[in-house]
């Protein structure tokens, strides 16, 4: 599949229709979840033919961009079942499959390393502070091969030192810097757009357990 | 939910030593069609729980594999018998309909449209949440 096919099917999901301000819902557009999973796939092999999982997969379209690069299997985890909804109409309407497990990350266990990858746009920590970390540690103890993921450019250093110390990252690199258009989706936003730095990283697990 | 699925989830409830496997209470059962991949297979098959993937196909159904856990040299061999069970198994049984439980405390998780509900309560606005995982 061609980069500009999968961001045009991307294009076409349904997003959140009633977006949940302390739960950091915003959409994955079409352009940066194309680019972060044709990255994974052809830079890393990361995608196609491996056991992919979407950490906070909100209306699933890292896992729809997973299933569409042909990824094994791809399984969706959120806490918020009407995102979940969404989601899996998603899924039905580009007849790919994709399981869907409704829990909170922080609170996941999952038996063995099945996970090769991990793709997620966690929340960034600006309603609960630390959630991106919080998501960061949970995908670590679950990806056999590689986590990607995305965190806000200015918690650069941080996430670099808490992957590499902390989460059991033999290694931690930022693969790109993109722009993360965030239209005004909720009342307190004054900006009609505004557009955030943000890290694309990919974190590989060392091998325990 | 596919039991490839399946096979990674244990109930996580404050208390609960051994949560693992699920079992499975079948209310729907659906077979979709996947492409045959061994090489997949063959790399997955040293990462199942196998007891539990056995106990989860009967349930759903199908009681064609076999009851142990056949050896490293019997996945390397030309003969595609195995991997085709071990594919049907793991890939193309869904689950639709139905719950998963707890083996230790009997707690039911709803399966509904193939998404396992940990929980059913919508979020706490306040930004709280009741978790299943912890009671």
């Amino acid at each position: 599949m061609k980069l500009k096919q999968l961001e045009g099917l991307l294009g076409d999901l349904q997003q959140f229709s009633n977006p949940k301000v302390e739960l950091e819902q915003y959409p994955t557009g079409p352009h940066i979840a194309s680019r972060m999973l044709f990255t994974a796939e052809n830079s890393y092999g990361d995608i196609t033919d491996k056991v992919v999982a979407d950490f906070g997969c909100g209306c699933g379209t890292l896992s729809a961009a997973a299933s569409l690069l042909d990824a094994a299997c791809v399984i969706g985890f959120d806490i918020d079942p009407e995102s979940l909804e969404t989601a899996a109409l998603n899924a039905e309407d580009l007849e790919v499959e994709i399981d869907f497990v409704q829990c909170d990350i922080t609170k996941l266990e999952l038996k063995g390393r099945t996970v090769d990858t991990v793709v997620m746009n966690p929340p960034f920590g600006t309603r609960k502070k630390g959630a991106d970390m919080e998501f960061l540690s949970a995908a670590m103890k679950v990806a056999s091969q590689a986590v990607y993921s995305l965190h806000k450019t200015s918690t650069r250093e941080h996430i670099k030192r808490a992957a590499l110390r902390d989460f059991n990252a033999k290694s931690a690199e930022v693969i790109c810097e993109l722009r993360y258009d965030l239209p005004k989706l909720y009342k307190f936003h004054k900006r009609k757009e505004v557009d955030i730095a943000v890290d694309l990283w990919r974190f590989e697990p060392r091998q325990n357990n | 939910m596919r039991l490839i699925t399946h096979n990674m989830l244990s109930c996580n409830i404050k208390g609960v030593t051994n949560g693992f496997p699920l079992k499975i209470e079948a209310e729907k059962v659906i077979e979709k069609e996947v492409d045959f991949n061994p090489d997949f297979l063959r790399h997955m098959f040293a990462k199942i729980e196998w007891k539990a993937l056995v106990e989860a196909a009967r349930s759903m159904g199908y009681a064609e594999l076999p009851e142990d856990s056949p050896d490293a040299a019997a996945i390397d061999s030309a003969d595609e018998t195995f991997l085709r069970k071990l594919h049907h198994a793991l890939l193309e049984l869904h689950l639709e309909e139905g719950a998963l439980v707890c083996p230790e405390t009997g707690r039911k998780f709803p399966v509904n449209k193939a998404t396992f509900w940990t929980h059913i309560d919508s979020v706490d606005q306040s930004g709280g949440s009741a978790s299943m995982w912890t009671t």
